[in-house]
């Protein structure tokens, strides 16, 4: 028989809660205690709600470039409160709610999308890697981080979060086959939105699934219902039982939609069609979650209405917390470069100010130089 | 002729190549439908179609990799990078190959591609969307960098840019992507790489700059009031030091003006070729006026970081005072 199968595989699709409110009792029951449900409730109505203030203060020119989460709050959710607290969180931009339930302030965030880098400046204790901009690449980080866990013989793990775009990027296939073949405690968590920026996911992955993207490396893979707060809880906890279990990579392919813009600076309506945004509406993670909750009635519209003015609270106090922060000055910039800032650095952060060369004023000592009418730095 | 934007004047002369010139193809990630996160390539996904226009997956390394075997092959790719801290992960293919391919091979294989990337700060974008690193690639034998500072300017080097038979890599100042508008003609024209402008002349001192920091030098030279010859670059590399060497001889003085770090910024290069070409002429020393060897700040303190007509002016002065 000169031919032979070698391989064939088949990917599950994990679902509990669908989009028409039915719930797998099987798989679901006992995934998540009602008081956790409704703490995991508000958080994504916080996060979604500081979507909306953040998008205000954007065009109201208090923030810079902000990308929403809107739509996608149940998978860096789901995965950090199915995670144990001392695993690695390897965000990407959209994870606000995942790091939110972590502990890390909404300030930071805030601060963070501000422009100024004390938003950053986040907690180590959390275990939160920040928020940075080049795509496809904190997997490899990931990859690093679990690889000094296995190392210590720790069982912390690491879950990093990247889109369907960044897949497309070397860094992944590197962080893929790095942890697969030296056997890396560390879950890839892939957020599929179906779009980066204006490009479909189509152009990013000709596969059905980008889960199946994960076979090619030997990796245990999995996609789930990224809408379904209670699918991706239990895709995470399983996944993460059999990596601390085998020491082993897993990915999981959290299917989602982006329902906002890509970013405040994108328009989403130039190549996107109204109707499929509206089709996606229709399976968002927080109205799907609030009709379960109603219908088990640990829920009703008196408690939203609480929660709301919660929200709108918390949020405004982080917006406050965030805009008065006294400004970051100067010297800001050089501070943080080196654990000692070399003479040289500091020499031309001291002179700065004073001088338009930024050099050592003592080699213009006795030349005249004229004033001008306005020689403070200008803005 | 037209009034227009740099944006225009970019998108203008990718067109009329287009149109001419069936070789020419762009590639690059969102350049399709939505023209480019800055719409530099609006409309022309519908004019030329897919197969000329082409949305690539989300990967530099990837666009620049295939643009040298497009090139190779013989065609004309005109990639576009979205930032040019987005070069990371294109770094090894513009510098281990389409750098190195003409050498390589003794001429067989060139790579004619034209590298489009917007460049530098002052636009309040987040982190690596600001930076300025033509020295990286000044640095690199094999590339040419060019970087216009108006439209006029854009539309000419840019077809240059198309037409040259070795890599380009296009830095558009992205702070003055929409900042002015200036007479462009539709007529083809093409300013050679290479050769630098004289924006204005004077016997005071020679101010030498490029990019988006052109127009804080004319503000601050107005600011002065003082009779200043400025000169702006276009071309990177080649390195038009004839004509930067003719005005330092004439003025005795040179302010060089630019946004990346200072340390091996290009202001050291042209520092350092003045001492060689211009010492007896000297009346002061060359100074430079750059942003710091820090990371570039997010926006918040971007002014702060980028050389403002204020700091220019300030410059001038205590070169005046020499
Ligand atoms: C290396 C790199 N290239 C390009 C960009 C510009 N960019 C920012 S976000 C983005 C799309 C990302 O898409 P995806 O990975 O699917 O994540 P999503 O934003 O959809 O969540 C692009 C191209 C970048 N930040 N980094």
């Amino acid at each position: 028989m000169p031919i032979t199968k070698v391989f064939s595989t088949e990917i599950e699709r994990v679902s509990i809660l669908d989009e028409h409110g039915k719930f797998d009792e099987k798989l679901g029951k006992g995934l998540i205690p009602d008081a956790d449900l409704l703490r995991l409730y508000e958080s994504m109505v916080a996060c979604r709600h500081l979507d909306e203030v953040a998008f205000r203060l954007q065009r109201s020119g208090r923030m810079g470039t902000y990308p929403q989460n809107m739509g996608q709050e149940a998978n860096s959710l789901g995965a950090a409160y199915a995670l144990n607290k001392d695993d690695w969180l390897v965000p990407c931009y959209r994870e606000n709610c995942g790091l939110f339930w972590r502990g890390v302030p909404m300030e930071l965030i805030l601060l963070h999308w501000m422009g100024d880098e004390r938003g950053n400046a986040i907690p180590r204790e959390l275990y939160c890697t920040p928020l940075a901009i080049p795509i496809g690449t904190q997997m490899l980080h990931a990859t690093g981080l679990a690889w000094a866990s296995k190392y210590r013989g720790e069982k912390r793990l690491a879950c990093t979060f990247f889109g369907d775009g960044a897949t497309s990027e070397g860094d992944f296939h590197e962080a893929c086959n790095f942890a697969a073949n030296l056997e890396i405690p560390v879950i890839f968590f892939c957020q599929n939105n179906f779009w980066a920026i204006s490009v479909p996911g189509k152009i990013q992955c000709s596969a059905p699934t980008v889960a199946q993207r994960a076979i090619a490396y030997g990796m245990k893979t999995v996609q789930c219902d990224g809408n379904d707060l209670f699918a991706v809880v239990k895709c995470v906890r399983d996944m993460a039982a059999y990596t601390r279990e085998t020491g082993k990579p897993a990915f999981i392919e959290g299917v989602t939609y982006r329902l906002g813009d890509h970013t405040t600076a994108d328009d989403a309506r130039r190549y996107r069609d109204a109707a499929e945004v509206e089709m996606w509406k229709t399976r968002d993670p927080i109205t799907r979650l609030k009709a379960y909750m109603k219908d088990r009635k640990i829920w009703n519209d008196s408690k939203e209405g609480e929660l709301k003015e919660k929200v709108e609270k918390e949020i405004a106090a982080a917006v406050e917390r965030a805009e008065t922060i006294a400004a970051p000055t100067r010297d800001d910039f050089f501070n943080a470069m080196y654990a000692e800032l070399p003479p040289d650095l500091e020499r031309q952060r001291d002179t700065m100010q004073t001088h338009g060369l930024g050099e050592d004023p003592a080699q213009l000592e006795g030349a005249e130089v004229r004033q001008l009418d306005h020689p403070e730095h200008a803005h | 002729m037209a009034n227009l934007t740099l944006v225009q004047a970019i998108n203008l002369a990718l067109v009329q190549e287009m149109e001419k010139d069936d070789r020419v193809i762009i590639l690059g990630e969102d350049v399709g439908p939505n023209g480019g996160v800055f719409r530099v390539t609006e409309g022309l996904h519908k004019r030329f179609g897919a197969h000329r226009v082409v949305d690539s997956p989300l990967a530099e390394s990837g666009i620049i990799g295939t643009s040298i075997g497009l090139a190779m092959a013989g065609l004309r790719p005109v990639p576009e990078i979205q930032f040019e801290g987005f070069l990371g992960p294109a770094y090894d293919q513009l510098c281990s190959h389409a750098a190195r391919m003409r050498t390589r091979t003794r001429g067989a294989f060139t790579v004619p591609m034209t590298v489009r990337v917007p460049v530098g700060g002052g636009i309040h974008a987040p982190e690596l969307h600001s930076d300025s690193p033509e020295s990286i690639y000044a640095h690199t034998p094999g590339l040419k960098v060019v970087m216009p500072s108006s439209p006029y300017d854009a539309k000419g080097l840019l077809v240059a840019s198309i037409r040259d038979p070795d890599p380009v890599i296009f830095f558009e100042p992205k702070r003055i992507y929409r900042a002015f508008r200036e007479e462009v003609p539709e007529d083809e024209y093409v300013i050679p790489l290479g050769q630098a402008r004289v924006v204005c002349e004077g016997e005071e001192m020679t101010m030498v700059s490029w990019g988006s920091s052109v127009i804080q030098c004319m503000q601050a030279i107005e600011r002065t009031g003082r009779n200043i010859e400025l000169i702006d670059l276009r071309t990177i590399y080649p390195l038009d030091m004839d004509a930067i060497e003719a005005s330092v001889k004439k003025t005795g003085r040179c302010v060089i003006v630019h946004e990346a770090p200072k340390t091996c910024g290009l202001g050291a290069e042209i520092s350092a070729r003045i001492m060689e070409r211009c010492f007896l002429h000297l009346e002061a020393p060359v100074q430079r006026v750059t942003g710091f060897d820090t990371i570039m700040p997010y926006y918040k303190l971007e002014l702060e970081y980028l050389p403002d007509a204020a700091r220019i002016a300030r410059a001038i002065e205590e070169t005046a005072a020499y």
